[in-house]
Formats: structure tokens, C-alpha cells, sequence
């Protein structure tokens, strides 16, 4: 154990003219929940696929645990996929499904058997283990990918936006159920998604992918709270952030800003700065959207540009809420809540 | 115009008129033409000729159906047979298999259109001139014979070598393009999926790739089983003495017509028998 399980250095490819991955250098610990988010095609599932060895970098250094596997087929490597269409195969039952990785490497057929129905019993399948995977439903074939790719034990499990396909209320009981199977079993999940929410509330690190290289690795705290770049502070939550000019006179000093719309509140023009480590800024409500647990405020400032404010539902109905459009509104936000967000060349 | 529209509405109005006007051609095609002439072969099958005159006589007996199964040549010739069309069906499958592998997954997918029009285009070719083609082939001091004499073998000469040989090129299409089809749709991240799991290309193959186009082989020996069976024609002219079924009943038709009709039963039932067969491999359902 040297306490890293997957070491990428220079990693790149290209697919004849377009380049995929453009030099990644991450490093991912031992038992850490790691996700890499990023908008499709920002080669996050490219990283991934590269990771299993189903593509061959064009460039750079793949380590698991220490070894570098850069050149091996998938089959040499102890790291196990869960795909995002999940494919099971067709033609064998669940249990045959997620017996296969035991069944290659020859254990004995009694004890694959007591291994896959405890799989099968891990994700809660039990009595599935005879059936086909065409008679289950998507959440259930999404399980049986799981145990499928988890009863081997590999080193490393990778999950290629494996929620997708699932409704959100199902989406929602995964995620839990990921991360509690994820502490459970202790093995390292790499975890591929293109949704925000998801990586924030599942992961104990965050990569954010932005065309083909990593912009930022932080917890999701970090990501959320000081974005690195303005791409980050942008794709993770709302876009809300102060530039040039009006960035200037509102918090007194020149950059780019970036403030959270929960951390915003809309009060009345004539309203007073509570205290001197707020910042306020008047403006006009442009838009109101109703959300129903809260309502969402789009205010053009009088010193440009236009922030977005959230605000809980405490008091205030759908009624209420139409009435704001076109009102003059203060804005005010605790300093700290104004974070500096470097600006690349 | 307005008749017209006033049909089509009416029509519209009634599906069950409108599915009777559909199909009663090819439905009455269909029972008087095929199955007609089905029970036709069947009825006289249980009738016997004058063994003078060679005429046809109206009496119900069973003696065919006896004779088929008693005296030795019919046994022997129906047992060749099937034996031929058997071995022409594994002979497609294992040429046809790889070949289809290199066309569906190998092959850059631009060429692929074109690598199964070539598979196609002897199908465009008259029958009998491929049939004379491969007499000419296996003739003696012919083709075959000038390329295996370096090695001091000589070719087949016409007989069963030389008809399963053939019927194999024959049929060979219709083996290739189902196996292409199945081959060309395997999703290929369950080949990843294997992979991923730990199996090398052979484990792959057998556990995956095999049990998953297994439906499509069973479906092409459909094609090239029953075209085998019904064959008499190249048998005839690379055959050399050989006999098959249709040979048996094409020379019997003059003579003794109900003892045709008898033999010519044989390879209905042997093929709805290996349909049954088939059926259970779910080829059918991918045809």
C-alpha cells in the first residue's frame, strides 16, 4: 500500500484531427470516492476509458497502485468498469452476469456462486439471480452492474456516468446507496459525471474537466466555495459572477468575482448596509422564477452586469413572488462570499 | 374524385375489409399453390402404378412409406442426403464464420459495404454456370488437380466430395450475411465489458461473442440445409454416380410417379423436422 491507487502523468490523446485530452496529471488516493466532472466532451469518459484500458493514450503515464499499467490490456488490469448503458450480457442471467469476472479466473463453481449471491446481496437483489437482465428494470440492471463489477474486488472501480439513465427520484436513492457501498466496501471509486449536484454531494474530491484538461481537483467544498477559474465557478452552480468595471465599484477593488446565489439577499432599495463587511448593490429585478422550495431573483445592477439571487420560500408564496418583477431591490452579501476568481491568460 | 375518397373512407371505417381485400391473393397464392399442391404430392404418395404400363392406379396403400424404409438403396440415398446437407451446413458455418468476422469487426467500416457485395455477387451468377464452373475445376488434369499436384495430392474427381464442395460454395452466402448481421450489431462494449472483467479474446469469444450469434448461424444452416436437401442438379453434373433424393425422384417421375411422390416427402418432413429443431435455438426470430 503507498496510499495512491491511480497516478495519471501527461496523459493525452487524440482521435485523428481533435485532441480528446490535452495533459492530465491527477492523482487519486486509496479508498477515495473521486469524481471527475466536466460537460460532455470535455474528455473526462476518455480519461476513464483510457484508465480501464480500452484506449491507448496518445501520450503520458497511467499508474494503479504504484505499477504503471500504461500498455496493458484491460484484462491485465485490476480495475473493474461499471458502464453508463450498463452492458450485462444478454444471453446469460443475472447471476451468470455477476459471476463472469470469477468464472474467468477459474473459481471453483460453488464458491462463484456463494460470491455472486452475495453480490447480488450487497446491492439488494437478492432472488434476482435467475432471471435475465431484459426482465429487470433500469434501476435493478444498474445494480447488477454494480455487483457485477464489484465481486471481484477490484482495486479500483470505475463508474462511467452510471446514474444517468435513471430518474431523478431513483438517481437520488442511488447516490445514497453508491456512497454508503463505496464506505462499505472500501474500494476506490472514480466516478464519471457530468452533473454538478451529483459530484458535489457523492464525492470526497472533485476534478473539474474543461475541454480535455483539468481546471481544478479540490472537495466538493472547495470547488463549490473558491472556484479556481472563472469555467469552474460557472459549471459548478449558477454562473454569477462580478467583471471589470462594475466588479470595481461594487467590491472596491478590480477582478473577477464570483458570489453564490444563496448567498445573496434581496432586500428593499431603501434598505441600509447592516454592517461594513456586507456589500450591497442596487438594481432592478429583471426576472423572478418560482421554484417552489425557492425563488430565483435575476437583478440587472445599476453598475452593469446582472447577479443572480436565491432566496428561500419562508414567507413569500407563488403570489407574492410575480409581484417583484421590475421592482428596484439592494443586494447584500458578506464579503468573504465575494471570492476572487483568477483569470487565465 | 369523389368516389374516391368516399372508397377510402369507407375502407378506412372497416380494418377487417380492408386486411380481407389485402390478403386474400396472397392468402388463396398461398393454400391452393403451395399447400395445394403440398397435399397433392401427399395424396398420391399413398398410390400405386401398374408395373406394365407404368399408369397410375387409385388404390390406397401404404407400400411407398414401407419401401422407403425397407429396401436398402431408398435408406441408404436418404441418409446420403441428409448426410450431404449436414455437412454442407457445418462447412458454410466454419468458412463462413471468420470470413464474417474479418467483414462485420475487422474490416475498416468504409470497405464494409463493399466486402458485402462481393459476398453478394456470386449470387448474381446463374447457378448452372457456376455448377459447370466447378465441374470444369475439379475435371481431371483440371484446376484442382494442377494445384494440389506440387504437393503430390490430386483433386477429388467428381462424386460426394466433389457435390459437397460445391453446394458449400453454393449456399456459402446465405450463411455469411446473417453471421455478418449478428457480428456487425454486438454492441461492443460487451466486449469491453469482458475484457474489463478479465477475459482474454478466446474466453470473449466463447463466452460472449459465440453464444450471442449462435441464433444467426443456426438461422443461415436454415437456408443452407433445405437448399442442400432439395438439390439434384449439381449432383448431376460434379456427382459423378452419386444419388441423391431429388435424384431418386426425378427418376422416378416417368416410371412410377406415387414412389416419387413418396420420396419427395421425405425432405419436407426432414426440413420442417430440423425447422422444429432450430426453432429452439431462437434462429427463427432472427431471420
Amino acid at each position: 500500500m503507498e496510499g495512491m491507487a491511480i497516478r495519471l502523468q501527461g496523459l493525452r490523446k487524440s482521435f485523428g484531427e481533435t485532441t480528446a485530452v490535452a495533459g492530465v496529471d491527477l492523482e487519486i488516493r486509496d479508498g477515495e470516492f473521486f469524481s471527475m466532472l466536466g460537460p460532455s466532451g470535455s474528455g473526462k469518459t476518455t480519461v476513464l476509458r483510457m484508465i480501464a484500458g480500452f484506449e491507448a493514450p496518445s501520450g503520458g503515464r497511467i499508474e494503479l497502485a504504484g505499477q504503471e499499467v500504461t500498455g496493458l490490456a484491460p484484462f491485465e488490469r485490476d480495475v473493474h468498469t461499471v458502464f453508463q448503458d450498463y452492458a450485462l450480457f444478454p444471453h446469460m442471467t443475472v447471476e451468470q452476469n455477476v459471476a463472469y469476472a470469477l468464472k474467468v479466473r477459474k473459481v471453483p463453481k460453488a464458491e462463484r456462486l456463494v460470491r455472486a449471491r452475495k453480490a447480488l446481496a450487497e446491492v439488494r437483489l437478492e432472488g434476482f439471480g435467475k432471471r435475465r437482465p431484459s426482465q429487470l428494470s433500469g434501476g435493478q440492471r444498474q445494480r447488477v452492474a454494480l455487483a457485477r463489477a464489484l465481486v471481484g474486488r477490484p482495486r479500483v472501480l470505475l463508474l462511467d456516468e452510471p446514474l444517468g439513465a435513471l430518474d431523478l427520484k431513483l438517481r437520488e436513492q442511488m447516490q445514497v446507496e453508491l456512497k454508503a457501498l463505496q464506505r462499505e466496501v472500501g474500494i476506490t471509486f472514480v466516478f464519471v459525471t457530468h452533473d454538478q449536484e451529483e459530484a458535489l454531494t457523492m464525492s470526497d474530491r472533485i476534478a473539474v474537466f474543461h475541454q480535455g484538461r483539468i481546471e481544478q481537483v479540490g472537495t466538493p467544498a472547495e470547488v463549490y466555495e473558491r472556484p479556481a477559474t472563472p469555467f469552474v465557478a460557472s459549471f459548478v452552480g449558477t454562473s454569477n459572477l462580478l467583471v471589470g468595471e462594475s466588479a470595481h465599484r461594487i467590491v472596491g477593488a478590480p477582478g473577477t468575482y464570483s458570489i453564490r446565489p444563496e448567498k445573496i439577499r434581496v432586500l428593499k432599495e431603501s434598505a441600509e448596509a447592516d454592517q461594513p463587511e456586507h456589500s450591497t448593490a442596487v438594481g432592478t429585478v429583471a426576472e423572478v422564477v418560482y421554484l417552489g422550495d425557492a425563488t430565483r431573483f435575476l437583478v440587472d445592477l445599476d453598475a452593469g452586469g446582472r447577479l443572480t439571487a436565491l432566496q428561500q420560500n419562508l414567507e413569500t408564496s407563488s403570489e407574492d413572488v410575480a409581484a417583484y418583477r421590475g421592482t428596484r431591490v439592494r443586494l447584500q452579501w458578506h464579503r468573504q462570499h465575494a471570492v476572487a476568481v483568477p483569470v487565465p491568460d | 374524385m369523389a368516389l374516391i375518397t368516399r372508397t377510402a373512407g369507407a375502407l378506412h371505417r372497416r380494418p377487417r375489409l380492408r386486411l380481407t381485400l389485402l390478403l386474400t391473393a396472397p392468402l388463396l397464392w398461398l393454400a391452393v399453390l403451395y399447400l395445394g399442391s403440398l397435399s397433392v404430392l401427399f395424396v398420391s404418395a399413398f398410390w400405386t402404378t401398374n408395373s406394365f404400363t407404368s399408369e397410375v392406379v387409385k388404390v390406397w396403400s401404404t407400400d411407398n412409406f414401407h419401401e422407403l424404409f425397407t429396401v436398402p438403396v431408398f435408406r441408404q440415398v436418404i441418409l446420403r442426403s441428409v448426410g450431404v446437407a449436414l455437412a454442407v451446413t457445418a462447412l458454410c458455418a466454419v468458412i463462413a464464420f471468420p470470413l464474417a468476422f474479418y467483414t462485420a469487426r475487422v474490416a475498416k467500416p468504409k470497405w464494409r459495404p463493399l466486402l458485402v457485395v462481393a459476398i453478394l455477387t456470386p449470387l448474381w451468377a446463374s447457378y448452372l454456370v457456376k455448377v459447370y464452373a466447378w465441374r470444369l475445376i475439379l475435371s481431371e488434369g483440371g484446376l484442382a488437380d494442377w494445384m494440389l499436384k506440387p504437393f503430390g495430392l490430386s483433386g477429388p474427381g467428381y462424386g460426394l466430395t466433389a457435390a459437397v464442395l460445391t453446394l458449400t460454395y453454393l449456399w456459402l452466402p446465405y450463411m455469411i450475411l446473417p453471421i455478418h448481421t449478428a457480428l456487425e450489431q454486438l454492441p461492443a462494449n460487451l466486449l469491453d465489458a469482458s475484457a474489463d472483467l478479465g477475459a482474454r479474446g478466446w474466453r470473449t469469444f466463447r463466452s460472449v461473442v459465440l453464444p450471442m450469434v449462435l441464433p444467426s448461424v443456426a438461422a443461415g444452416s436454415v437456408f443452407t440445409f433445405s437448399l442442400s436437401l432439395g438439390d439434384y442438379i449439381t449432383v448431376q453434373i460434379v456427382g459423378g454416380k452419386t444419388q441423391l433424393i431429388g435424384n431418386l425422384v426425378y427418376s422416378n417421375i416417368e416410371l412410377n410417379l406415387p414412389m416419387a411422390a413418396a420420396l419427395g416427402t421425405v425432405p419436407v418432413v426432414v426440413i420442417v423436422l430440423y425447422l422444429l429443431a432450430m426453432r429452439r435455438t431462437g434462429a427463427l426470430s432472427s431471420l
